[in-house]
């Protein structure tokens, strides 16, 4: 393999892998806030409980996203330099606010949160949770901003003298409509999954108490979480269908050839069908696909609103985007960046399945937190039933294999370009870059093979200890009591506020 | 002043505080290995990693920070320097990861071998970027070897020259003279005494050490001759630590190295501009003009920093008066911990619970 392969595979490897935990993070964050301020309210024991154990299993988690983001911001001017350097006038600076604005806050106030239980005012201890949640937020919007550049670049122009993109609109950059659909995409599918790892693990627990006869436990304390995570899911699964749809409409303008490669839609074609089932050779070969189950016209719906609309196959993509940029290059005098195997369009296969897969494991887990509150609508119903809390349990990992495939589509699916050029009108000429040409030049295969080696093996190593931690303390269940350590409690207590000289209520 | 200037300047800034900050913390790190004696080992190396435990992530972020505000504002440097160093980048990489979990997943399983790994990833991946971000800066200030199109070619092993393998030991016995003191500083008992015992020890290595380096570089890869105020000033302060090292003025002792801290970078940054990356050709040299991004872009970038960066330290200045409290080895609660194995009670934590004069013992 060369450089550029070792490099692909590890940017997909390290990316997916720090993707499986962010969605975690973003979506539990605000659910333990929630938790936290209906405990801050209502003054109920239980939300504190719950506050707790959930809290744990978001620190046990927020660790490894952490630890894997770090990779993420120095990867771009490891493996990708050439990248950086054509890029990076415009793609550092979201990266750059983003630590400022977004990762500062993150850890700093979730130090605070950690052990800040019986130091801080009660009020100022949940705003440090809530300062988390939004951090998390806040972030993944700058990154996705950077993200959505490649997909889309705006408010950019190319200098010539440079052969660089160079920023002249940081507004179009933020307000980028890719990010703006993208951004509401992303967080509420870290909705979903954290709606349905909460109601999941709590569905498992209510039917365990319920068997082992403590019903009081499952009505007062896992119904009401479960109740959470399944409203949590709903608004989640609701919003990534709006969004998604949203995001579908502007990549038929923006990336028609992901578009069509994702139908796998060789020929252009008038009320294209959406395809459910296809076999034969998709590798990335047009002559081989079978399209067995289809729905007429919703792929030209999808893209257009208009059941009818004609859409562009990936044959006539590929003419037109090699005429256009070799146009281009000729016009301007550059020098040419491709020759006649280059393929415009990505890989037709991974394209086709991985929108099949991210579409539907999540309508799936969203499927099932409908059926679920209808189970329960009635005040105080709780289930014995054991298949209910395995289905549960079963349906934590579906909303993280939907994100996985979400970007494993959105990536590859952008292919061969690692910043998409915009074929329509607000098209920048100039500002374009094969992936080929993005990698580093100086870093020697081997180099790479052996960093690629050396995190998959401690990424590996990592994801086993993650699972087996997080398996753990889910199995624990909510604690049986909770006492209330803020300094307020202690007051009333009639214990002095100060607490020189007794143990931490928390300690690593 | 010049963006491009004020740029090298923030730069410079952001890399202080990571090193002020972050330094402390790969001390302390360090020093687990070290400090804690036989018989009390793990309550005194709680105490150690929670004296930092709720800041060194926002410590960390500086690094980020740095990293992110320098691909924004000198995109060449960013892709020149990372792939250049691509290998010690990678080394310092796994570090990291392997301490981010340690601090956070260490006190999850009460189980003495559980902790030993943990703690092992903690010492590990602090020794580690110390030794390595010394031997960084030394070659980036040293110059290296730059093609015409600013491309590093020179290799790993030119990475390891004399120079720069001293800059390892010197910002490796910096942070652990740090690290002591800000243990000395944050802890009390008998942990304090003996942190105080070994910054007093260290302090003089790191003045030998720190200011064997600070005149070499002045003399062989320096132009400018006002940086010599910033190895004065360095020194000064070294020698201050010493001396307040020794006297347990540990506050004082603090401040100093903290100003040792911040007066080597100016000097590694001061002997490098106008360039940011020098190399061994001249003509090749990346410089805050060739390296740099648009004016517009370093106009938005300076806004967003210069409203931002006050209010960061606002907060993370609160944060340390929110924990200004010594620790003690009486302070640390039993370990909460889980077992792995559901039905083993946890006994260690049953016995101690309470006021947490745990018996926990290694
Ligand atoms: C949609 C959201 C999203 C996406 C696409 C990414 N991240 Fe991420 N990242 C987060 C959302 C996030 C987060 C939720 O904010 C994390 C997860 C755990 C955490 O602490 O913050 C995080 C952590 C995190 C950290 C550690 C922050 C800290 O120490 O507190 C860094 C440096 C990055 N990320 C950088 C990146 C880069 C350079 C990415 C692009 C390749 C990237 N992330 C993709
Ligand atoms: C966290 C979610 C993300 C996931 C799961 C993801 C996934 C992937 C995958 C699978 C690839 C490999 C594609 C291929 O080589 O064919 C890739 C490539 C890449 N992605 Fe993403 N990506 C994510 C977010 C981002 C973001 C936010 C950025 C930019 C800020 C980004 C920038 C890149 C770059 C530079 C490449 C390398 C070029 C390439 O191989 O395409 N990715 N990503
Ligand atoms: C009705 C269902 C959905 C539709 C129509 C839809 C549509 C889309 C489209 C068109 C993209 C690609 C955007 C691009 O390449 O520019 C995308 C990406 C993505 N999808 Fe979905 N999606 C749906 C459901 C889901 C679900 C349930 C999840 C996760 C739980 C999810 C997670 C993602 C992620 C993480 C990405 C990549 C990031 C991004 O571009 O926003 N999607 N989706």
């Amino acid at each position: 393999m060369d450089a550029l392969d070792l490099a692909r595979w590890q940017f997909g490897i390290t990316t997916v892998y720090h993707f499986i935990f962010v969605p975690l993070t973003i979506g539990l964050s605000p659910l333990v806030a929630i938790m936290q301020t209906l405990w801050y309210r209502t003054g109920n024991e239980r939300w504190l409980r719950l506050t707790k154990f959930f809290g744990k299993l978001l620190l046990i988690n927020f660790a490894i996203g952490v630890a894997t983001g770090i990779v993420q911001e120095f990867q771009f001017g490891m493996a990708w330099s050439e990248y950086s350097r054509f890029v990076g006038d415009v793609f550092g600076a979201p990266l750059a606010m983003e630590a400022l604005a977004a990762f500062f806050v993150e850890s700093t106030f979730l130090g605070l949160w950690i052990f800040g239980w019986d130091r801080l005012p009660k009020k100022i201890h949940l705003a440090c949770i809530w300062a988390v949640a939004l951090a998390t937020n806040l972030s993944a919007f700058f990154i996705l901003a950077a993200n959505s550049w490649m997909q889309h670049p705006v408010g950019v122009e190319y200098n010539f003298e440079t052969g660089r993109a160079e920023m002249n609109d940081i507004g179009a950059v933020l307000t980028n409509p890719t990010v703006l659909a993208a951004f509401p995409h992303t967080i509420t599918a870290a909705l979903l999954t954290a709606g349905t790892f909460v109601a999941g693990i709590a569905a498992w627990w209510m039917v365990k108490k319920v068997r082992s006869g403590d019903t009081a436990t499952a009505r007062d304390v896992y119904r009401p979480a479960v109740i959470l995570g399944l409203v949590a899911m709903l608004v989640g699964g609701a919003g990534v269908a709006v969004s998604g749809d949203q995001q579908a409409k502007l990549m038929f303008e923006q990336q028609p050839a992901k578009m069509a490669a994702a139908e796998g839609l060789c020929e252009s074609t008038d009320g294209a069908s959406f395809s459910i089932l296809a076999i034969g050779d998709l590798t990335n070969d047009c002559d081989g696909v079978r399209h067995l189950i289809e729905i007429p016209g919703l792929t030209s719906f999808l893209a257009t609103n208009d059941f009818d609309a004609p859409i562009r196959g990936v044959d006539e993509l590929q003419d037109y985007y090699a005429q256009w940029i070799r146009d281009w290059e000729e016009a301007n005098g550059v020098e040419a960046t491709f020759d006649d195997d280059t393929r415009f369009y990505p890989n037709l296969a991974i394209t086709y399945w991985s929108f099949r897969l991210m579409i539907g494991f999540g309508i799936g887990s969203a499927a099932l937190s409908l059926a679920a509150l209808w189970l329960l609508r009635k005040k105080g119903t709780v289930t014995d039933k054991q298949w209910f809390g395995t289905l549960g349990v079963a349906a934590i990992a579906t909303p993280f294999l939907a994100s996985a495939f979400g970007w494993i589509f959105t990536e590859m699916g952008r292919q061969p370009w690692v910043v998409a050029p915009n074929p329509d009108p607000s098209g920048v000429d100039g500002v374009w870059l094969l992936t080929a040409r993005g990698v580093s030049v100086v870093t020697s295969p081997a180099t790479i093979l052996i960093s690629l080696i050396g995190f998959t093996l401690l990424y590996g190593v990592l994801a086993v200890v993650w699972y087996r931690l997080m398996h753990r303390y889910a199995v624990e269940g909510v604690a049986e009591s909770e006492k209330d350590p803020s300094p307020e409690a202690r007051a009333a207590a009639g214990r002095d506020g100060s607490d020189d000289d007794s143990t931490l209520s928390f300690a690593y | 002043m010049e963006l491009t200037t004020v740029w090298f300047v923030l730069i410079a800034v952001l890399w202080t505080g990571y090193l002020v900050l972050e330094g402390f913390d790969f001390g302390v790190g360090m020093l687990l290995g070290i400090l804690p004696k036989k018989g009390d080992k793990e309550r005194e190396r709680r105490v150690m990693i929670n004296t930092i435990g709720p800041v060194w992530d926002g410590n960390e972020v500086w690094l980020l920070t740095a990293g992110g505000a320098t691909f924004a504002a000198f995109p060449e440097w960013y892709a020149t320097l990372f792939s250049g160093f691509y290998l010690p980048l990678f080394l310092i990489l796994l570090a990291l990861i392997v301490r981010v979990c340690a601090f956070e997943w260490r006190g999850k399983i009460n189980d003495a071998r559980w902790r030993a790994w943990a703690d092992r990833a903690l010492i590990f991946g602090s020794w580690l970027p110390s030794v390595l971000w010394g031997v960084a800066f030394a070659n980036i200030v040293r110059g290296v070897e730059l093609d015409a199109d600013h491309q590093y070619v020179g290799g790993f092993f030119a990475l390891l020259n004399p120079f720069a393998l001293l800059g390892g030991v010197v910002t490796t016995l910096i942070f652990l003279t740090h690290g002591a003191i800000f243990l000395a500083l944050k802890s009390d008992g008998d942990i304090r005494r003996r942190a105080g015992d070994f910054a007093a020890r260290s302090s003089v290595a790191t003045l030998v050490a720190a200011g064997a380096w600070a005149i070499w570089l002045q003399l062989a890869y320096a132009d400018a001759a006002w940086t010599w105020a910033a190895v004065a000033v360095a020194a000064v302060a070294l020698v201050l630590v010493v001396l307040a090292a020794r006297a347990r003025r540990e506050g004082q002792a603090f401040v100093a190295s903290a100003v040792a801290i911040v007066a080597a970078v100016v000097l590694i940054f001061g002997s490098l501009f106008p360039d940011v990356m020098p190399a061994f050709d001249a003509a090749n040299s990346l410089t805050v003009d060739n390296a740099a991004s648009t004016d517009y872009t370093l106009t938005v970038m300076t806004w967003v920093a210069v409203i931002l960066t006050p209010i960061v330290l606002l907060y993370q200045g609160w944060t340390y008066w929110v924990f200004r409290k010594r620790l003690t080895t009486e302070h640390i609660p039993a370990h909460t911990g889980l077992t792995f194995r559901r039905d083993e009670p946890a006994a260690v934590a049953g016995a101690s619970s309470g006021e947490g004069s745990g018996t926990i013992k290694e």
